[in-house]
């Protein structure tokens, strides 16, 4: 795939997720960050009773991403190892509740709102990323 | 309330999911070539991001004339500070994760669907963590 192909697919695609994430705000009044609405779904959080927001937004997630595939074709996906996998699921669960948010809640939701914890939380789970990387290439762990 | 409400969030984690997919923030190794930085960088993810933040920075224009939200009968939205010791460990430890795996919660979920055989381990343990800070955390 060429760079303006693939600029063009990470545009139209983005701006389907904000414009989701539009909807999820100025209709159920809330943040569509993900790792929330997936704990809350799982009833780990402190808020009790069902929540029909998050259930939903958690079972049409996938769903979404089948259809484009069965419309579309093959998504293309590549992953590392099972124990990269493991390790980085942990963090990534961990991480998130502990920091109030994700690349969504924080990053989508949460500079769109010009929110000073989530501009903190984006620069600090950037800068992590980027290091990670970089250290894994210096360790011959790049995959 | 929960079935208007649910109604919303399914037709709304659709197009969320859809937009993953066809944006490829849904395949690990791109999001890993925008993180690789001083190596091999792939700039998607920030159109990507681009994308999102222009009809997330109009609804938040909009939500300020709004009295309540459409199908609720308040806003519940989250704190914009302060900045604490919790925020900036856990963004960091949620970036580290994600730099391991190339995989945040959204992508995660959507791969479940896409190439289930490797997203359920990350998904797995990914609600193991958010049950382990639950645990431990305060």
């Amino acid at each position: 795939m060429s760079l303006a192909q693939s600029i063009v697919q990470g545009l139209a695609g983005g701006l389907m997720i904000g414009a989701a994430a539009a909807v999820v705000l100025l209709g159920a009044g809330r943040v569509a960050g993900v790792s929330g609405l997936l704990a809350r779904a799982l009833h780990m959080t402190k808020a009790c009773g069902p929540d029909g927001l998050a259930a939903g937004f958690v079972i049409g997630l996938p769903l979404g991403a089948l259809l484009i595939a069965l419309a579309c074709g093959p998504v293309e996906t590549r992953f590392p190892s099972l124990t990269m996998l493991l390790i980085g699921g942990i963090l990534v669960g961990y991480g998130s509740r502990l920091g109030s948010g994700c690349t969504s809640g924080h990053g989508v939701c949460g500079m769109s709102r010009l929110s000073k914890r989530s501009l903190v939380a984006t620069a600090v789970f950037m800068t992590a990323g980027f290091a990670t990387v970089a250290a894994m290439n210096a360790a011959g762990l790049a995959w | 309330m929960v079935t208007r409400s649910s109604f919303l969030g399914l037709f709304c984690g659709l197009v969320f999911g859809a937009g993953l997919a066809v944006s490829g923030m849904a395949n690990p190794a791109r999001v890993r070539g925008f993180l690789d930085l001083f190596g091999d960088f792939d700039p998607t993810l920030a159109f990507v991001m681009i994308g999102a933040l222009v009809p997330m920075a109009i609804a938040w224009r909009i939500r300020r004339r709004m009295d309540r939200p459409l199908v609720e009968t308040a806003f519940d939205l989250p704190p914009t500070d302060p900045i604490d010791a919790r925020l900036v460990i856990g963004a960091a430890l949620f970036g580290v994760g994600w730099g391991l795996a190339g995989l945040c919660p959204g992508p995660a979920l959507a791969d479940l669907a896409l190439a289930p055989m490797s997203a359920i381990p990350f998904v797995l343990a990914m609600a193991l963590g958010m049950f382990l800070q639950r645990l431990i955390g305060r």
